[in-house]
Formats: structure tokens, C-alpha cells, sequence
């Protein structure tokens, strides 16, 4: 064989590895809400699934998205406060658990209580953080992590006097059966063992603030934006680029050696013990543990853009029609196959497109369970 | 129309004891001695709900004075068993076959389960605090648990014995009702739900979807404080709810003028456009606090017990769908429109709680726990045709008297209300009132619990009455009842009996009497006596010095800043703190809504007592030690 032919086998077998790639990596249609098609406000910071139900956090109230129309909560109809900062649902009770820019709220079948430092043992009405763990609400707040029984109505308040929290300002907490998880904002991660009671934290190993000494050695940054443990994985975004930990070794991710198109995350959302949704201040990424997909309005032209980047670090462009209401992505939320997305320019619903591979997998799936 | 003043009969007794009541009045009998209780040791059976078997051979009667059920075989109208259940046991539900019983006991947290063949308890299952109500799902799977102290419904796994989760109920949760095909269970709650201070009270009707086992739907009850007993048409299509209807936002003044508790029922389902409220009260006579409720199962009849008048009122469904539909919501507080669908009044025993009716409908049997029997009740005539005694003392003791006392609502002016209306199962009723006939919006006082009195007086917010004789006597004639009060005899068995209440269980100390870390650090700020810099507080800032002893009060009255310009006085009287964590709102006034605001809002100056210095950890801890007091 001639050397010329070579290359372009080796071309050929590249194209069609990659776009094998293209084909494994979620594709959507994305249906886009802002103010004028009913949503309150269109900077939104928060998004989550209740099967049917979409609720939305916005800087103007809380939305609920259901069979097709919206229905607007703000402080006059009892919540805390208008800026809507996260979201947990009790999935026992039902209860939505809203953190605000000024206090926690529980939204329980139509009926709103709000919870402040005032009325009662929150540390901060500024919530970023909230999430749900049996009879336990843990909140991150601008001034240390809360925790309320629901049960007893008791309050434990965590913070640099009883933690290693050398910063109090808690950005997101994910709360599971054996682990709390906190990104603490300029103080890295907080791990609680819900079985000893102990804390232990997680800092950045060279600690340096804006380089990456020591990759994979530790968690890539102080300034953590989102937690997220699923499956005994822990997955952790900042704002210098994303890390994945799964109790041993750790595994650092940067735009120059991932997909994500930037080491700006607001979140990081786990599927699963490998794949994980990334939401940055360039796009929706998506790792499925060998490759990525971006999802934005591209940079420049602002047009629709699907990006695929493989194992090997080759991008293609896949030609895609519609794209996420915003590059500036900050929460993500799954219901089945699609996607929501909370974005700083609207919120935008990922419909899930059949490709041929999908379909496949999924009438695999099928016959394998049948 | 001219008011009509009902002379009870126990004004022929009060005649023969005039000299003593001088005495009493005169303060020379502060407390009642133990002569004057007399046998106090006699147990009353205070039966409050029942069940029947399928076949209605047999009731099985929650007696909440003995801490058993009463079996009666309903041919012999005979009791043939007892068998001990908890602790205060308030409600009761059997298995659709009959061969289950499950027995809510209120004081020590759980449900006792009975086998109905062998009459013995078989287990025993954990709840939230003080369980009441309870109902059992269609599939016989899921144990539902109304909670009244800790606000919450219990779903229990009967197959597991435990319980699986708890919902978000209305303050105060306390009665649950199964819908006919079983996909939903409708709750009540006697508190009103917290709001802001001095609003009108809001109430739901908490909805579940036995399904999910979860609350889909909270149908708001505007301006209801005290719902009760909740019940279903056979078709599903027809709730009913028996509630309180309070005036407490304007001067009791108000008596004369119209109710301070209207007494009415909420209606709700697909036979009614939303909820509407109706009065079962007339212009001129009250039917004080409706309780317990049961609908006839060819729907024509509503039966609602009235348990501060002694009397079972009867409602004609017909009628009542045709006056609501001609009057629309302005039937809400309309006192003539009863006469539109009341077709009879009953008059039964002494506080008449739950009832039920026989399988084939033509029994109505009334519970009546003040005189520990069973009204049988003929209901196509609507008559009382026996009464079925279940055993209790025969003797009647100055406690029991007092009771009654307390339940009656016979003294204030036109039957309106007793000293239970406000003091709902004598506790709380969550509400503010404006009690004095002062100009509106003056001396706003807030409900507070009557558990062990002795020994805190003087009474009143601002300690104005020296002893409970005055506070229950001239004070609640003025005041209150705007009608004759009670006798010299009757205010000592009052007094007894108000003295008698002890302190529920408080749930937030450990079992063992210790305290949890959070609450020791709390009880170490609530005794300090030097700021955190070392600096001495004050003594009249310090948190112990004026709630000390045994019941936490100096019995001083003090300006501590939480006085109101639209107080007389800033002096208030220091109230005791035990158990104060279920008594909210909070402060004189109810204008804290939590326990928090007493020092996050309304001590802004240190005044009642020095908290300015805490970081928010400590407050909470404070708060953590009170809750245990």
C-alpha cells in the first residue's frame, strides 16, 4: 500500500470513528421559554424536574412549568424572597425546598412557609444551596451550611467553629444516604459522613489560585461552584475548571485537555459514575466518561452549534438547527431522556432526538429487560 | 328580637351557697383545698370516639380518662371487656374486616394495635407527637396518622410497623377521613395555621392521594380557628367539616352584638362549587363547637354533634344544597340561615364527642365523654331512645363538676361559648385576642396554656388578677360571658379542675432526662450572668433571674420592651416557660411568631434579657434549652 493511500484510509477510519462518536452523543431539539412566551424573568438561575412538573428559579419569583402553562410564586403569594438561587424536592413528601436571596422556603402542595434567620435557626437568608436527605434540609447559605430536622423542627448550624470550614461561604451542597457534600466558595469541599458525624475538607493541593501545579492531584480549585456525589462519584465544578473523585484518585478536567469549553462552571450535574452534564459560561457540556458534547449558541455567530470532541481529543461540528436559549449556562435538571437548562437569557428545554444509535441502545435496553 | 337568657339549672344550687361565694370572691380561698376536690382519686372514663364491628354487634369506645377501649355488645347495651391501651388515647380505627383495631394514644406517641377476636394488644407502633386522629387505607397497607403536636400526618407500614414518612399537615393535625373509593384522605387541624400578626386565621383541609402518599391539595378555611372532625357522602361527592368561626380581632364587646365563635360546618366536594361555610348557629341561640359529624349514606341527613351545648343538631341535605345555591357565600355568616336546614336539635348527654351511625343507618350512637355513656339516637325520628352506660364512677367529684364547668356552654350570653372555645381541649387555641371592652386594637393578649397553674400566679398578661378565682371569675363574667357566671361552687370546682391539668410530654427532652449538647450550651447562656466579655449582666437581664424556680417565673410583673403602644401598661407579667415551645405565637401578644423573634426582632435594646451579644449558633442553642423547659 501506497503511503498516500495510507493517510487516507487513516483519514477515512478518523472521519468515521468520529462520526461514530457524533452519533453516540445525545442530540436535542431545544425549545427555548423567556418573558415572552411566560416565564417571569429571563436571568435564570435554577432549574428542577418533578416528573411532569418543571419548577424554575428566576431573579422575578418562582415558576412552575405544568401541562403547558406557568404559574408565578413571588413573596407576596409567601415566598421569601423573589430571586430564586436553588431548588430540592423531598421526593417522600412531595415538599419543594426553595433557597432565596432571602430565606428558605417550602413550598408543600400550594402552601408556602418560610424559614429566615429571623423566625428561625437558619444561619443566612441568602440560600444558595439547598438539597434534601431523608428527615434532614441542609441549606448552603452566604454564612455556613444549616440543617434542619424536619421532624423535631431542630436546627444544626455548621460553619468555621465546628467544621474545617475556613471560609463560610457555601455555595451548593448534594446531600446522599452516607455523604454531604458542600462546595464552599474560595474554600474548596466539604465532606460530612452522615455514620461518624465528622467532617473533613478538600482543598486544592498546590494552592494556587489561578494555575494547576499538580494536576490530578487534588481538587483543581478552592473557588467551587457545585457538588454533585452519585454513585459513590464525586464531581465537583469551579471556576478554574471541573474534578472528578471517586474516594482514592482524583481527576482534574481543563479546557485545554477536556472538551469543556470553559473552566467557568456554575455546575456540574453527575449522571453517573462516568458521565456528567457541565454547565459553563460557554455552553451546556456533556462528558460521557470518554467523550464530550457542547451545546450553545456559537460564540461568534451565535447559530446553533453541536460540538463533539472524542477520546482522542478530534472536535467535529455536528450540524445541529436549534441550541440552548444561551451560552451562559448555570443549572441543569434531567426529566427522562431530556434535559432542562437554566441559563442567564432564558430557560430551554432539550428534547431528546432519536438517532438511529440511540434508538438502538434503547431497543436494547428494552428487549434486555423484557 | 329580644335576646333570650337561659336560667340553667344549677342557679337553684347557686342560691343555697351564696355566704361561701363571698369568700371566695374575697380571695379568702385562693385555691381549692382537698376537701374541696373530694374523691379526686376517681377515675373517669371520659370516652371521646368508637368504632363499630362490621356487623354492629359490638362498639369498641376510646375512653381517654382510663387509657383503655370500652367493648359494648350493642344488643345487651353492656360492656363485656376492657382493654388498656397508651397513654390518653384519642382515636380509633378498625380494619375493614373488622379483625384490627388501632387505638391512637396521644401522650406516650403511638398506636396500639388490638386483635378484636382476643381483645389484646398485639403491637405497638411509633407515631408523631400526640397522634389523634387516624384512618386506614383502602388496601389495609397504610396507617395514617394525624399528629397534633408536631403538625405532621404519620404514614405507617402496617406490614412493617413502621413509619414510613411524615406530611406537612395544618397546625395542629387532628382528624382524617377516607374518601369512599379510597384515593383520598381529607385532614383537619384544630390551630390555625401560623400567619402574620393579627390576621384573620387561616385553616386547609390538607389533602392526600393515597397513592402517592402524598399531599396534593391544601383547600384554605378563611377565617376558621378549631376544625374538627371531617366526613364523606357515601358518593364521595359531599365533605363536611365541623369548625370555629372566631371574632378575636375586634373587642369582645361584641357578644351582645353578634357571635365572638360562630359554630358552622365547611362543605366541600363535587356537590359544592369549591368550599363554602355555613352557620349552624340561630340569631338567638348557639350550638357551641360542633365536633363530630357523620352524613346519612342516602346523603339526605347531616348529624353533627355540638359538644359545648349537649346537643346533636340535625341538617337536611336538601334543604341545605337549595340555600346555599339561593344565598350563595353570603350564607357564611348569616345566623338566620340555619332555619332554612337545621330539622331538629338533640339534646344528648354532657359534651358530646364522636358518633357514628348502625350499619342499616336507623341507630345514631352519640358518645358523651362528660357523663361516660352512649346517647342511642332513633334516626327517623330524632330521638334519644337510650343511653348505654359504660361504667364509670357513679360519684360525681369536684374535678368532674369543674370539667363540666369548663366544657359548658351554657353560661355565656345566649349559650356562645365556654372556656373550652378558647382553650381548645384545654390548650391553646393559636389566636390573638382583643378581650377588653376598651376601644379596638387595645391590649391584645395572646391564648396561653393552662398546664400547672399552681403556683404562677397573679394571671392576666400584665398580672392585673391576684388569683385564678378572679381570673376565672369576675373577670371572665365581665368580660367574656356577658351573662350570669358561674356560682360560688361552680368557680371552685373550676378552679380544681383548671388547676388539675398537668404538663403533657415534652418531646424535645431526651428520654433519659439529659440534654443533647445543644441543649446544655443553651441552658449555660440561659444562666449566665456575665456578658461574653465578661462584664456582669445586670440581674433583671438575665434570663434566669426572672424566669427561675421550679415553673421559670419570678411572678414580678416588668417592662422587658415587649410592651405595645397600644398597651396600658409595658409591665408584663413573667409568664411561666414550661412547655412554653407549644404555645405559640409568642410573647404577651402573640406578635412573635416563633420562639426566634422574641430576640431576633423585639429585643433590640436587651430589655428582655441580654441576647444582642449571641452569634447565631448560641441563639439557636438558647432556643434548643427552652424548648426542653
Amino acid at each position: 500500500m501506497k503511503p498516500r493511500i495510507c493517510v487516507f484510509a487513516l483519514l477515512l477510519c478518523l472521519a468515521a470513528s468520529v462520526a461514530a462518536v457524533s452519533q453516540e452523543m445525545p442530540m436535542f431539539r431545544w425549545e427555548n421559554f423567556t418573558t415572552a412566551n411566560g416565564l417571569p424573568n429571563d436571568h435564570v438561575f435554577c432549574v428542577l424536574v418533578d416528573d411532569a412538573r418543571v419548577w424554575v428559579g428566576t431573579e422575578d419569583g418562582l415558576a412552575l412549568y405544568e401541562s403547558g402553562a406557568w404559574k408565578v410564586f413571588r413573596p407576596k403569594d409567601g415566598l421569601a424572597h423573589q430571586a430564586v438561587l436553588s431548588l430540592a424536592l423531598d421526593h417522600r413528601t412531595g415538599d419543594l425546598w426553595v433557597g432565596t436571596m432571602g430565606g428558605l422556603s417550602r413550598v408543600s402542595a400550594g402552601r408556602i412557609d418560610t424559614f429566615t434567620q429571623l423566625n428561625s435557626g437558619l444561619s443566612n437568608d441568602i440560600v444558595y444551596g439547598v438539597g434534601v436527605q431523608g428527615d434532614f434540609v441542609w441549606t448552603a447559605t452566604a454564612a455556613g451550611a444549616s440543617r434542619r430536622n424536619t421532624r423535631t423542627g431542630q436546627w444544626a448550624l455548621f460553619n468555621e467553629r465546628n467544621t474545617p470550614m475556613y471560609e463560610i461561604w457555601t455555595y451548593a451542597v448534594s446531600p446522599a444516604e452516607d455523604k454531604v457534600y458542600y462546595a464552599v466558595w474560595g474554600g474548596g469541599v466539604l465532606e460530612y459522613d452522615t455514620k461518624t458525624e465528622h467532617w473533613k475538607d478538600y482543598n486544592d493541593p498546590d494552592g494556587e489560585t489561578e494555575m494547576v501545579l499538580m494536576k490530578d492531584q487534588g481538587l483543581i480549585h478552592e473557588i467551587t461552584t457545585s457538588v454533585s456525589y452519585v454513585d459513590k462519584i464525586l464531581w465537583v465544578a469551579t471556576y478554574f475548571g471541573a474534578s472528578r473523585y471517586d474516594g482514592r484518585y482524583w481527576h482534574n478536567f481543563l479546557q485545554k485537555d477536556s472538551g469543556l469549553p470553559s473552566n467557568f462552571m456554575s455546575q456540574v450535574k453527575g449522571v453517573d459514575g462516568d458521565r456528567a452534564w457541565f454547565s459553563t459560561d460557554k455552553g451546556l457540556a456533556y462528558y460521557d466518561g470518554a467523550n464530550w458534547a457542547v451545546y450553545r449558541p456559537a460564540l461568534d455567530t451565535h447559530k446553533p452549534e453541536m460540538l463533539v470532541r472524542d477520546a482522542d481529543g478530534h472536535v467535529t461540528s455536528v450540524p445541529v438547527e436549534t441550541a440552548p436559549a444561551h451560552n451562559y449556562v448555570l443549572a441543569v435538571d434531567f426529566q427522562g431522556d431530556d434535559l432542562w437548562v437554566a441559563t442567564a437569557k432564558g430557560l430551554s428545554h432539550g428534547i431528546r432526538v432519536q438517532t438511529a444509535t440511540h434508538a438502538a441502545k434503547a431497543g436494547a435496553a428494552v428487549s434486555k429487560t423484557n | 328580637m329580644r335576646p333570650v337568657l337561659r336560667i340553667p339549672e344549677w342557679c337553684k344550687v347557686a342560691a343555697k351557697v351564696v355566704p361561701i361565694a363571698a369568700l371566695l370572691l374575697a380571695g379568702a380561698i385562693a385555691r381549692p383545698s382537698s376537701s374541696q376536690a373530694g374523691s379526686q382519686l376517681e377515675r373517669y372514663l371520659s370516652p371521646i370516639e368508637m368504632v363499630m364491628s362490621p356487623h354492629g354487634r359490638r362498639l369498641f369506645v376510646v375512653c381517654e380518662g382510663t387509657d383503655e377501649v370500652r367493648v359494648v355488645d350493642t344488643q345487651s347495651a353492656r360492656v363485656v371487656a376492657s382493654v388498656p391501651v397508651g397513654h390518653e388515647p384519642r382515636g380509633i380505627v378498625a380494619s375493614s374486616d373488622g379483625r384490627q383495631l388501632y387505638v391512637t394514644n396521644s401522650w406516650t406517641d403511638n398506636v396500639s394495635v388490638i386483635d378484636a377476636a382476643t381483645l389484646k394488644v398485639t403491637a405497638t407502633l411509633r407515631t408523631g407527637a400526640e397522634p389523634t386522629g387516624i384512618v386506614l387505607d383502602r388496601s389495609g397497607q397504610m396507617l395514617y396518622v394525624a399528629n397534633r403536636l408536631s403538625d405532621d400526618i404519620s404514614v405507617i407500614d402496617v406490614k412493617t410497623g413502621h413509619e414510613i414518612k411524615r406530611l406537612l399537615a395544618g397546625r395542629g393535625a387532628s382528624y382524617l377521613a377516607l374518601s369512599p373509593d379510597g384515593k383520598w384522605i381529607y385532614g383537619t387541624h384544630i390551630y390555625p395555621n401560623a400567619g402574620t400578626f393579627q390576621a384573620q386565621p387561616k385553616s386547609e383541609i390538607t389533602v392526600i392521594d393515597t397513592a402517592r402518599q402524598v399531599v396534593v391539595a391544601r383547600r384554605p378555611l378563611v377565617n376558621a380557628a378549631g376544625v374538627f372532625h371531617v366526613a364523606l357522602s357515601a358518593d364521595g361527592k359531599l365533605g363536611v367539616a365541623t369548625q370555629l368561626r372566631p371574632k378575636n380581632l375586634i373587642p369582645l364587646a361584641h357578644v351582645e352584638h353578634g357571635w365572638v365563635f360562630g359554630d358552622s360546618l365547611s362543605l366541600f366536594g363535587a356537590d359544592i362549587d369549591g368550599t363554602v361555610q355555613i352557620p349552624i348557629d340561630e340569631l338567638d341561640r348557639y350550638y357551641s363547637r360542633p365536633w363530630g359529624v357523620a352524613i346519612t349514606p342516602d346523603k339526605s341527613r347531616i348529624f353533627v354533634t355540638t359538644s359545648g351545648s349537649d346537643s346533636v343538631s340535625v341538617i337536611g341535605v336538601p334543604k341545605l344544597m337549595a340555600s346555599v345555591r339561593a344565598r350563595g357565600h353570603s350564607i357564611t355568616n348569616d345566623l338566620s340561615a340555619s332555619a332554612d336546614y337545621v330539622e331538629a336539635r338533640m339534646p344528648v348527654g354532657r359534651e358530646p364527642r364522636g358518633l357514628l351511625f348502625s350499619p342499616d343507618a336507623r341507630r345514631l350512637y352519640v358518645v358523651n365523654r362528660l357523663d361516660d355513656n352512649i346517647s342511642v339516637i332513633d334516626t327517623n325520628r330524632n330521638k334519644v331512645i337510650s343511653t348505654i352506660d359504660l361504667g364509670g364512677p357513679k360519684t360525681v367529684n369536684a374535678l368532674r363538676r369543674g370539667e363540666r364547668t369548663f366544657y359548658k356552654s351554657d353560661y355565656a350570653f345566649q349559650g356562645q361559648f365556654g372556656c373550652a372555645n378558647c382553650h381548645l381541649d384545654a390548650t391553646i387555641d393559636g389566636l390573638q385576642w382583643d378581650l377588653e371592652p376598651d376601644g379596638f386594637g387595645k391590649d391584645i393578649v395572646d391564648n396561653r396554656l393552662l398546664e400547672e397553674l399552681s403556683g404562677t400566679e397573679p394571671f392576666k398578661w400584665n398580672g392585673g388578677n391576684p388569683d385564678l378565682p378572679t381570673e376565672c371569675g369576675p373577670r371572665v363574667e365581665k368580660y367574656f360571658f356577658r351573662s350570669q357566671s358561674y356560682s360560688p361552687e361552680e368557680l371552685t370546682d373550676l378552679v380544681t379542675f383548671v388547676f388539675s391539668l398537668r404538663y403533657r410530654p415534652n418531646r424535645e427532652r431526651l428520654p433519659n432526662g439529659e440534654l443533647t449538647p445543644a441543649q446544655e450550651r443553651g441552658k449555660a447562656i440561659f444562666e449566665r450572668t456575665k456578658y461574653k466579655n465578661k462584664k456582669a449582666i445586670p440581674e433583671g437581664n438575665q434570663c434566669a433571674f426572672c424566669h427561675n424556680g421550679p415553673k421559670y417565673t419570678n411572678r414580678q410583673q416588668l417592662d422587658v420592651g415587649t410592651g405595645k403602644p397600644t398597651d396600658r401598661s409595658p409591665l408584663i407579667d413573667v409568664p411561666q416557660l414550661s412547655n412554653v415551645v407549644y404555645s405559640g405565637p409568642f410573647l404577651h401578644d402573640g406578635s412573635a411568631q416563633s420562639l426566634e423573634e422574641i430576640w431576633t426582632v423585639f429585643n433590640p435594646k436587651d430589655k428582655h434579657g441580654v441576647t444582642n451579644d449571641l452569634t447565631k449558633d448560641e441563639l439557636n442553642d438558647l432556643i434548643e434549652y427552652l424548648k426542653t423547659l
